[in-house]
């Protein structure tokens, strides 16, 4: 008796499932740094027009191509074509890669969630020094955020050789993540059809209540009309046409298996065309919404900054010329400054190297990404607000979730065909092969809590996925319209769903995105070697901040092993399948 | 006949505390910093509390149980408001140790602060470094308990999905032992008509047929 394929309880779960997929940290902490990078508003329009090009066109034909081969992606591409389960192979091997470090991020969201209950937050103050009298050293040279993410959160060793051991802290809460996780995948598409309710939804109530939050921060205006006053002379830069095609690619999530194993999951019938457009626009409006989100607090962090600045500036000269206490304000200081040149000229020219320049654009003008603005620039906005705790909670309980979500896709890419294969199912029940899959990478997470942890996850969230990913989605394109026929995989569709397919989708499909992606692909690799040798940012705890490096040789080799073993998949796999059919009708042959 | 007396008193004064003396110290307020509209104005009288405060420090150390206010002597004060002071011995022609002084003030700092309604960065003792408070250090870290707390329940609720994915299964599996062979030989898929799966032998033997519906459902009710 042939067991039924799971279904999503309804659509709707599909959907959620798709939405808490995509939408991850990328939107919130990628998006809003590529904005200020490249022109602010103006970037809008590089944006939307690669989504519309690029970005439904392959989000539909990787849920269409889930939906009618309803296998996971090895499965799917076998039935294509038996030379290209190797892209299966490949998108397995990607999303095994990436499983492995992203949970990490969510092993430090719990550190920093669990650390929220506490008056005042953990990283709001500097710890004393040995006798009481000051500030710890490291403490004083960086900010008190800083220090708690490089030297509480992560122990960082100086440099990516000093390996060190592993840190019980984050250890137990990378456990606490994959259990969590765990948790979720355990049933299948049973209980992450309700899980993703929760993944899906919840990020947005946070960041609506972030948005009220952060509108009627002070100084967020500043932030806001920085970001979204448009620079047009950027569109002209080919960088910022790039980056949005790359960021629209990467936050789609397309290539690493889990859109196919989630849509392997509906009913033939279901209308795939309308479930990709939905997504990918829900996808980019969040893109957007986090970021008016993010620089409201920008612009409050900028302005506190810059009026502490100030401050420390009138305290300098309040004291050193013995001023009355209160006459010197902001609006007064420069004329005060002028007056005291001239009267006091010896004195003044010896408080003047003391003196800041304070500006609240340079205040603004840091851009930061990554785990830097999550953890760090947001901690410091945090820390500022009244009841920090509360705000501190949401906004760790909203990257959780976040990253749950994208979490849930991942395992499902690499669980499903590993469940559908009939070898692996008819030993292990599903909840064993979860559980073996998790624990796994369980395991191999323990490497990055070590102390040089941060530099190895470093190389796995820049090389593991960018360039291997761009391969296999062209494959993919390739293979749906050259080596299945375009014709054909039209005709499947329209039995399968009742519609039937666009022009536009066909001619996308056939040309403009591989075009574009063979285009991203050439950018990528003449810019890995133009630049030379890789480098990468080393905090150095005596002088507070971070210092460039370059990486050893076997980090190298471990970067071109993570690429190649995944890339290389493609190849071999179609190699093996031509080598075994030879030997099956050379020994047909020989028989007969 | 007194001026004399009383110039040489000044002269002595003056000798005593200066800017840069020998264990002189300088001391900064910033009134309207801490306090805004309700700062009040610093004059003579606030100086004799000043000094009375001083006094009071230094009669704690075991060896000066004798200091006076008149001991204390305070100079250059500035309208940011900063001025000097000295503690002599009651013999008024040596100014006390600043070791002794610095550890007397330090010992007293927070009922001085409360004297004056400041606190330790509104009212500095340049060179006399504050005490700063220990940051409170339960026992148990508030975060693994927080932790302890998540990781239970869900290690619970994953032990009871897991439990309950086996009953479920050991019940399928116990159920139709025989039904798996007698499968067997017929065909493997499903028939399905009206979506309404049908089976080709009656092999749950005596179970309702499916193809008809009951028609109660479709009678309305008397």
């Amino acid at each position: 008796m042939e067991k039924t394929r799971p279904q999503w309880g309804n659509p709707l779960q599909f959907v959620f499932a798709c939405i808490s997929y995509a939408v991850g940290l990328g939107n919130v902490w990628r998006f809003p740094y590529l904005c200020q990078m490249f022109g602010g508003g103006s970037f809008l329009v590089p944006y939307i027009i690669m989504l519309i090009v690029e970005g439904m066109p392959l989000l539909y034909l990787e849920l269409a191509v889930g939906q009618r081969m309803r296998q996971g992606s090895i499965g799917a591409w076998r039935t294509i074509s038996p030379y290209l389960s190797g892209v299966g192979v490949a998108s397995v091997v990607v999303s095994f890669f990436l499983s492995m470090y992203y949970n990490v991020i969510n092993a430090w969201g719990f550190w920093y969630l669990f650390h929220s209950f506490q008056d005042p937050l953990p990283w709001s103050v500097c710890p004393l020094n040995g006798n009481r009298t000051g500030y710890d050293e490291e403490c004083e040279r960086a900010s008190s955020t800083q220090y708690f993410w490089y030297r509480k959160t992560l122990n960082i060793s100086p440099s990516i050789q000093e390996n060190g051991g592993v840190q019980w802290e984050p250890a137990l809460c990378l456990t606490l993540a994959w259990l969590m996780v765990y948790l979720c995948i355990l049933r299948g598409t049973e209980s992450t059809g309700k899980v993703v309710y929760f993944t899906a939804s919840l990020p947005y109530c946070v960041l609506l209540i972030y948005l009220i939050r952060g509108l009627t921060l002070h100084g967020a205006t500043n932030g806001l009309v920085y970001m979204f006053t448009p620079k047009m002379e950027q569109l002209a830069n080919p960088k910022a046409w790039i980056n949005a095609a790359t960021q629209i690619f990467f936050s789609l999530g397309l290539g690493f298996g889990s859109l196919i194993a989630f849509a392997s999951y509906n009913e033939p019938s279901n209308n795939c065309q309308k479930h990709a457009i939905i997504v990918s626009i829900i996808n980019s409006s969040t893109s957007i919404f986090a970021s008016i989100v993010t620089f409201s607090i920008y612009g409050f962090k900028a302005t506190f900054n810059y009026e502490n600045c100030l401050n420390k500036v009138i305290l300098l000269l309040t004291n050193s010329f013995d001023l009355e206490d209160g006459f010197l304000t902001a609006s007064n200081l420069e004329e005060v400054k002028d007056y005291l040149a001239s009267t006091y000229p010896s004195k003044y020219s010896e408080v003047f190297p003391h003196i800041r320049n304070c500006s609240l654009e340079s205040e603004l003008n840091t851009a930061v990404q990554g785990t830097g603005l999550a953890f760090i620039v947001y901690t410091e906005a945090i820390k500022n607000m009244e009841v920090s705790q509360l705000w501190s909670v949401l906004y760790f309980f909203m990257l959780l979730m976040l990253g749950m979500g994208s979490m849930l896709g991942n395992t499902a890419a690499i669980l499903t065909p590993l469940t559908d294969s009939k070898v692996i199912s008819s030993y292990l029940p599903k909840e064993a092969i979860s559980g073996l899959v998790c624990l796994v990478n369980c395991a191999i997470g323990m490497l990055f809590t070590m102390e040089a942890g941060n530099y190895w996850f470093d190389i796995f969230n820049d090389y593991a996925a960018t360039l291997s990913l761009l391969l296999i989605v062209l494959v993919e394109t390739i293979a749906v319209c050259y080596v299945y026929g375009l014709k054909r995989f039209e005709s499947d569709l329209q039995v399968m769903t009742g519609h039937a397919l666009n022009w536009y989708w066909k001619a996308m499909w056939a040309f403009v995105s591989p075009v574009l992606i063979v285009g991203l692909f050439i950018f990528y690799l003449s810019d890995y070697i133009l630049t030379g040798t890789l480098q990468y940012q080393a905090w150095d705890a005596t002088q507070g901040q971070l210092v460039t490096k370059d990486y050893p040789p076997y980090a190298l080799a471990v970067i071109g092993l993570l690429v190649a073993s995944s890339t290389m998949c493609i190849p071999l796999v179609a190699l093996g399948t031509f080598i075994r059919n030879r030997l099956k009708t050379g020994g047909t042959a020989s028989v007969a | 006949m007194l001026w004399p007396l009383f110039f040489l008193v000044t002269a002595i004064h003056a000798e005593l505390c200066h800017p840069d003396a020998e264990n002189a110290f300088k001391v900064r307020l910033s009134i309207r910093t801490a306090l805004g509209d309700k700062a009040y104005v610093w004059d003579t009288n606030e100086e004799y509390l000043f000094r009375a405060m001083v006094a009071f420090s230094m009669r704690k150390v075991p060896s000066r149980e004798a200091t006076e206010i008149s001991h204390v002597l305070l100079c250059n004060v500035t309208q940011r408001v900063s001025f000097w002071f000295v503690v002599t011995d009651p013999s008024r022609n040596h100014t006390l140790p600043a070791v002794e002084v610095q550890s007397a003030i330090r010992m007293n700092r927070n009922r001085i602060n409360n004297a004056f309604f400041l606190n330790d960065r509104t009212l500095e003792f340049l060179r006399i470094p504050s005490t700063l408070a220990p940051p409170m250090d339960p026992s148990v870290p508030i975060w693994i308990i927080v932790f302890g707390v998540i990781f239970c329940i869900v290690i619970v609720a994953t032990a009871l999905l897991v439990l309950s994915g086996i009953r479920h299964r050991r019940r399928n599996n116990k159920g139709l032992p025989g039904l798996d062979d007698a499968e067997d030989k017929c065909e493997n898929t499903i028939t399905v008509e009206n979506g309404i799966p049908c089976d080709p032998l009656d092999t749950k033997g005596g179970h309702i047929n499916d193809g008809f519906l009951t028609e109660d459902e479709r009678l309305t009710p008397l």
